[in-house]
This record gives structure tokens, sequence and C-alpha cells, in this order.
């Protein structure tokens, strides 16, 4: 009993073990994904964490230590995002055709996913600092984070509400778009970008390459207009 | 795919140095992205080298979200009280931001005439 008690606490340190397990996890649920057709509640990002979080809880593992072997995976992000710029470059005829509708649902849409949270939190009574963390929300992680520092908000709230809003936009972006008929892949993939930054264009990527590379634009457009229209609507609004 | 690894890296890299050069409110890899744009404009002979790695990850982008969505987790507990009305918010606005996007784009394509899709 003792030499598992010694083989497990060994184990539970390894960074190896949880960047393992976050593999595992995700092969497990990126197979459940296809199993259930990519159906949007079957979302891998979703399940992997679901799976990677209880395992955490069941074993008395800290973030902390988890993090040590899962950072290897987490720091792939910059070099992702940089990658994008391979689709980007592809349809670069198409999107200079279509750079009008871009601008134009660029700038309502960050507007709207502003304006909107920062009038409801209001609404329900929410209290200043919770408000001023949730107006950058729909921005990809890092730039919110920024963004809520420099207005006051409180940054580990914030990258919370990040993740939460990039999984509701992956989960919900499908039925909602074939509800409202829309079957411009540009379109949905864009409105996914720009209200659900990177979880929600990966969600893309998986549905449709169109889709994914408009919503890597959206994400990144938005990036860069949320930082500078944060400050300014939230100076005016609270 | 070494090579184009040292290429996203460095890329990443350097669009870190501009942006905290320039106090500049983008993150390091966007600017990282539009320098790689500008380097396939000069030598589009590059994107193809590229490809290979580039599809691989991009094809794996959700994986990636794991270590940050695992975080959340631990930190649930920091919605507490107003957790309900905090996920209304997120849900309703999300709802609302796709939206409105959405309906924009397509209503100034077809206003420019080209709803041919």
């Amino acid at each position: 009993m003792t030499e598992v008690a010694t083989l497990w606490s060994y184990l539970s340190a390894s960074p190896l073990t949880w960047l393992t397990a976050t593999l595992v996890a995700y092969l497990a649920a990126a197979r459940l994904s296809q199993a259930a057709g990519h159906s949007p509640l079957a979302n891998p990002v979703l399940w992997s964490v679901i799976a990677v979080a209880l395992t955490l809880t069941v074993t008395g593992t800290e973030y902390r230590t988890y993090f040590e072997g899962a950072q290897f995976i987490h720091f792939l992000l910059g070099p992702a995002t940089v990658a994008l710029a391979v689709p980007l470059f592809d349809n670069a005829a198409e999107i200079r055709r279509t750079a009008l509708p871009i601008l134009a649902a660029l700038i309502a849409g960050s507007g709207v996913a502003v304006l909107s949270a920062i009038a409801m939190a209001r609404a329900l009574g929410l209290s200043d600092a919770v408000i001023l963390s949730i107006s950058p929300k729909s921005t990809t992680a890092p730039v919110a984070i920024g963004v809520s520092e420099a207005v006051g908000g409180i940054p580990g709230l914030t990258a919370v509400l990040v993740i939460l809003t990039g999984i509701i936009g992956a989960v919900t972006v499908t039925p909602m778009m074939n509800a409202l008929r829309v079957r411009d892949w540009r379109a949905r993939g864009f409105a996914v970008g720009v209200a659900a930054h990177g979880i929600g264009t990966a969600r893309a990527f998986q549905v449709n390459e169109t889709a994914g590379t408009y919503a890597g634009m959206g994400m990144a457009l938005n990036a860069l207009l949320t930082s500078l229209l944060v400050p300014l609507l939230v100076a005016w609004a609270v | 795919m070494i090579a184009a690894l040292a290429l996203l890296l460095g890329c990443q890299l350097a669009g870190e140095l501009v942006v905290r050069s320039l106090v500049l409110p983008v993150p390091g890899p966007v600017a990282g992205l539009a320098l790689l744009l500008a380097l396939f404009a000069a030598r589009p002979a590059l994107v193809e080298r590229l490809r290979p790695t580039s599809g691989v990850i991009l094809a794996n982008l959700s994986l990636l979200f794991v270590p940050a969505g695992v975080g959340v987790v631990a930190n649930l507990d920091i919605l507490t009280e107003d957790g309900p009305a905090i996920l209304a918010v997120l849900v309703v606005s999300t709802l609302l931001a796709m939206a409105v996007t959405v309906g924009t784009f397509l209503g100034v394509r077809n206003l420019m005439g080209g709803a041919r899709k």
C-alpha cells in the first residue's frame, strides 16, 4: 500500500501526468464529438474541461500543479494565433470583396457585445467591479484581461467570464444560425469570432473552413476594437 | 516542421517586441499574425511551407483552450452569489452580439448586391 502511495505522490506532482491527462481527455472528447456528429452539446472544449476538472477534484490536485504540465499546451495558443495567417492569406481576395460587410458587422457586433453586457449587468444590480470585469468578455483572453485591469475590473473574474463566453458561443452558434436560416458561412463564422473569440473560432473550424477563417478574422479584429472601445464606453456608461 | 515552428514563433516574438516597444493595445500574437501576412505577401511561396504545420495546429485549436478552461473550474467560487445573474448576462449578451453581427454582415452584403451565396 505504501508503495502505491509513493508512486501516486510522484505521479500526481509530475507535469508528465497532467500533460498526458489533458491529451487523453481531449482525444476522448473529440471522439465523443465525432460520434455525436459534431453536435454543439458535445463540444470538445467543454467536455475535456469537465473530465480534467473532475479528475483534479477527485485526486485533490491543485490547479497550480496541473498547470505545470498543461502549460505546454497552453503555450501553443500564441503560435496558433499567428498560424491563422495561412487561411487568412488563402482567402485574401474573398475577404477584400467582403471588406464592407466585415467592417460594419465588426463595429455593430463589438459595440453590442460590450454595451449589452454593461446595460444588463447594471439592470440586474451587479456591482461596478463586476460590470467592469464583464465588459470585455467577448474578446480573446489576454486582451480582455489587460482591458479589465486598465478600467478597474477584476482580471481573475474576467478570465473566467471570457472562457465561459467562448463556451456559450461555441455551443449556441450552430443551432442559433440554423434557426435564423443563415447559410452564408462567412457571416456565421465572423459572428462567432466577434462574440466568442478563440473558442468560437475553434468551433467554426470544426464545422467549416470558410467559417473558421472568418471567425479567426472576427476574433483578431474584435481584439483591436474592444481594447479601444471598452475604456470609452465604460467612462460613459459606469 | 521545425522551420515552420521557428517561423511561427519568430513572428510571435517579433509581434511581442513591436507591441511592447510601441505600447500598443494589441496582443503580441495578433501583431505576429499581421507580420506573417506581410511576409506571405512578400514571398507567397512561404505559405505552402507553413501549411502542413499550421493545418495540424488549427485543426486541433480546441485542445489549446483546455488548460485555461480547467482554470475556470478552479476559480468558479469567484462567481458565488452573483453567479446566476452573471451567467444570464453572458448568455443574453453573447447571443445578441452574434445576432447583430450576422444581421449587419448579411444586411450590408445584400445592400452591395452580393447576395449570391
